[in-house]
């Protein structure tokens, strides 16, 4: 923000400055709140409305104060004065505002003209009194001092340092309920480096291979591309953002378990190996493939290790059993096929077992699928099928009477969800059905 | 060594030529003044004498060897970064018009609002607040379906479970609590509650891994963790940030076991779950990093910082390939997300404003008003169609 101020006062390039008018005073090195807000429109090439929003700011924070109405701390873009702050009183000083230095404001206020106090600053200035009663001849007595003083000050003088200071103290003792400029949130400490942790790490980091900038930054440009129609922000989406026609359709079509995808849904599956295997549907179609081609144990190993992974600390043991049961010991029902080396090492290890002791396994089966199975996958009847099916939404009009609300129907809560099936006696995988009902439910 | 008066931090270095192990402690005094403790070195090898070193000349020594190695890290960055951004970006077609709109408005807090998470269902969110309030709401209908009062003030941080049956937060308590969310309009939530991770200073972010069983945390003492919720066990803890850890986000990579954590030391490090190594780290923020996002194809990720920019940093090229910035742009980005697609990454920042950016051509394509406090939290809704964010002025607001 002082970059910003200190742009604004420079003699050639800142802000104009002329005499302003306030009542029937002259007010020197003042600017018109229309000024500030063509200045900046002009240095940074913005709108209006940032304009508008930066130069209130300013005057929010203190680095710029109104003359006309000085208990209003707002920006106006019409021809009301405005003075800089002098930097005594910048914020960023922070040099705590002393309880004496209050008082003494206050006391003058009163003086000067009896009920000229809010009510917010009656009641603070009774505390004080109260808390500094020791010192309270001192108040008084400074107070009739500066205000003496004050009245030997040309009058456009007096009427600029009763402003600073007013919008000095409207700051740092905002009314109640007002907007706090100080307020910054918990402190943030800070600890000790570690000087030899960072020679290790770049010793380590030396070593890293990289890739050249030109061929990761084209991967984005093509990762954007191939999602560009699946973003619902860029792309719209169809039959409607939910969120904008209140219709949840999008949402009903696109369940886990629908009958019948939508074909952005199903074209997404061939973008990479993960996207199949993260929709449940995706990896259900995988799955039935993979039954075709009597490879299904590739993809329950995976799925296995990818419960043992997340799973709970407690069950690590007995499902490192399971997994060992059912996918590697030999004569294995479902027995995976990982190369001697990786099996020894896997084995070896599952006598100590723990979370990541499949790690090696299931990575190489992944790749396995992601390489062999996959690609097969995407060129198959099966899939070519699915995407024939698949439903292309009809954009929905827009409504003929704009101004009419369609209702909002809740849906069930996932944890109701998930507490049904369960009683039921089969867990759920993660995801709710998330279908609309029309009964507002009252949770 | 120990008391709770006092912090020390101590560690080894060994010079591999000749089997010498210097010892180093740092006190760190109640008032925050530094000295240096004794330095003692001393051999495993017997036949070595032990010498004693003066501090300054040790100290001297590693603080130029880290420098020189930084410089040859950054030069051998430099080597293969042959073309900008923004050069690549130029055969793209620019973005017209963006209007977004505040779709929604949630209101309901009585207090600054600091965290929020979406629902996997895409509509429900979790969302706390300076009061200790935590809500879980329908953001669609509006309706506030859960409310939580924690026992600490400014709950910094909150997440969903995946399967939508519960909600973690945590904030100046230090601890990061789970909470199941029960549909018993009778039953009190907190009586449930499940105490999982404990920090020594406030809690700054927390999120679940890929099920309900796992959460990782970031904190204020410069540490994250990995925690198991079941039995509140610590699996992992990560040492490397010397300052307060701000945020943190899980890649959405094959292998998933990587996340990447911002803090007030302005770096960002990407670290591996299992090894609890740093394995990658960025320093070229000017200041405290907010907020730490993934780029949707995990090959990169974008933070938002205090020195009023965002950066976008390619994890495979190891560099800082985008900074996201404008002149009139004088507040700190406090949260940041990436579209679906991450062609656009949205900021919000503490003038009460969201400026939403072309990643690839480095553009700023539209302002958003109509928060009347700082935005603290921004994210997008799992399925693209929406992102939410919350606010100190007490609301959270949907945008589509």
């Amino acid at each position: 923000m002082e970059r910003v101020i200190v742009a604004m006062q420079d003699p050639d390039m800142g802000v104009k400055m002329r005499n302003q008018r306030l009542l029937i005073t002259v007010i020197p090195h003042a600017m018109t709140g229309n000024d500030v807000i063509e200045w900046l429109i002009q240095k940074y090439n913005i709108t209006e409305e940032e304009a508008r929003h930066l130069g209130g700011l300013l005057v929010q924070y203190g680095y710029i104060y109104p003359l006309r109405d000085p208990r209003s701390l707002l920006l106006r873009s019409d021809d009301s004065p405005y003075r800089f702050q002098t930097p005594y009183f910048w914020t960023s000083s922070r040099w705590p505002a002393s309880e004496l230095d209050y008082a003494i404001y206050l006391a003058k206020k009163n003086i000067r003209k009896q009920g000229e106090l809010v009510d917010y600053e009656k009641e603070n200035y009774s505390i004080l009194h109260k808390r500094i009663n020791h010192t309270w001849d001192f108040v008084v007595m400074q107070a009739r001092e500066q205000l003496r003083a004050s009245k030997q000050r040309r009058k456009a003088d007096r009427i600029v340092l009763e402003c600073q200071e007013q919008a000095y103290w409207l700051i740092n003792k905002p009314c109640p309920g007002a907007f706090d400029v100080l307020d910054l949130g918990p402190e943030r400490c800070n600890v000790l480096s570690s000087r030899v942790a960072l020679i290790e790490h770049s010793r380590r980091a030396l070593g890293r291979n990289r890739v050249k900038s030109s061929i990761c930054l084209e991967s984005f440009m093509k990762y954007s591309e191939q999602y560009l129609h699946h973003d619902p922000i860029m792309s719209g989406c169809l039959p409607s953002n939910p969120w904008i026609s209140d219709d949840t359709a999008h949402w009903t079509i696109n369940t886990d378990m629908v009958g019948t995808p939508t074909r952005l849904r199903v074209e997404r599956w061939s973008f990479s190996f993960m996207e199949l295997l993260n929709d449940s549907m995706g990896r259900r179609e995988f799955m039935i493939y993979l039954e075709k081609e009597f490879s299904a144990e590739n993809l329950c190993f995976w799925v296995a290790c990818e419960d043992l992974r997340h799973g709970e600390s407690s069950k690590i043991i007995l499902k490192v059993e399971e997994v060992y049961k059912n996918f590697l010991a030999p004569g294995a029902a479902r027995w995976v096929n990982i190369d001697s080396k990786t099996m020894e090492r896997t084995l070896e290890g599952i006598k100590r077992p723990h979370r990541f002791i499949m790690d090696d396994a299931q990575m190489h089966i992944y790749f396995l699928m992601k390489k062999d199975s996959y690609p097969r996958y995407l060129k198959s009847e099966l899939y070519k099928n699915m995407l024939a099916k698949a439903i292309v939404p009809q954009e929905t009009k827009k409504s003929v009477f704009p101004f009419m609300r369609r209702q909002r129907h809740s849906s069930p809560s996932p944890a109701m969800v998930t507490q049904a099936t369960e009683d039921d006696g089969k867990a759920k995988g993660a995801g709710p059905t998330g279908t609309s009902s029309t009964t507002n439910s009252q949770i | 060594i120990g008391s709770h008066n006092f912090k020390e931090i101590c560690f080894f270095e060994r010079n591999k030529s000749c089997k010498i192990y210097s010892l180093s402690f740092f006190f760190l005094l109640p008032a925050s003044a530094l000295t240096t403790g004794i330095y003692m070195i001393f051999s495993t090898n017997p036949e070595m004498a032990t010498q004693e070193v003066q501090p300054n000349e040790t100290l001297t020594n590693l603080k130029a060897e880290s420098d020189t190695l930084k410089t040859k890290l950054e030069d051998e960055r430099a080597k293969l970064h042959d073309v900008e951004l923004h050069q690549v970006a130029e055969k793209v077609d620019g973005l017209g018009q963006f209007i977004m709109k505040t779709r929604r408005t949630l209101k309901g807090h009585g207090n600054k609002v600091l965290c929020m998470d979406w629902c996997k269902d895409k509509r429900r969110i979790v969302s706390s607040s300076q009061d200790g309030k935590v809500i879980v709401w329908d953001a669609f209908t509006t309706n506030k379906e859960h409310a939580v009062t924690m026992p600490c003030t400014w709950v910094m941080a909150c997440a969903y479970a995946p399967s939508g049956c519960a909600v973690a937060c945590g904030g100046l308590d230090n601890k990061c609590s789970v909470y199941p969310l029960s549909l018993d309009k009778n039953e009190n939530l907190a009586a449930k509650k499940k105490s999982v991770a404990m920090h020594t200073n406030y809690l700054s972010a927390c999120s679940f891994t890929n099920s309900d069983m796992q959460i990782l945390t970031s904190s204020g003492d410069g540490t994250c963790a990995l925690w198991d919720v079941e039995s509140g066990q610590l699996l992992q803890s990560f040492h490397g940030h010397t300052a307060d850890v701000l945020c943190l986000d899980l890649a959405p990579s094959e292998t998933g076991n990587t996340f990447v954590s911002g803090g007030c030391d302005k770096k960002a490090n990407v670290w591996d779950m299992r090894s609890g190594q740093c394995i990658q780290s960025f320093e070229t923020h000017e200041s405290d990093i907010n907020s730490v996002r993934y780029y949707p194809s995990g090959d990169a990720f974008a933070s938002g910082s205090d020195d009023a920019t965002c950066r976008l940093y390619d994890l495979r090229a190891d560099r800082e390939v985008a900074i996201y910035s404008k002149e009139s742009i004088i507040f700190g980005a406090s949260s940041v997300d990436f579209s679906l697609s991450g062609r656009l990454l949205f900021g919000g920042y503490n003038d009460y404003t969201i400026n939403v950016w072309d990643v690839l051509k480095g553009t700023r394509v539209s302002i958003l008003f109509g928060h009347e406090n700082r935005v603290s939290t921004l994210r997008l809704s799992p399925d693209g169609t929406a992102f939410c964010t919350g606010s100190w002025d007490h609301t959270l607001r949907i945008w589509a």
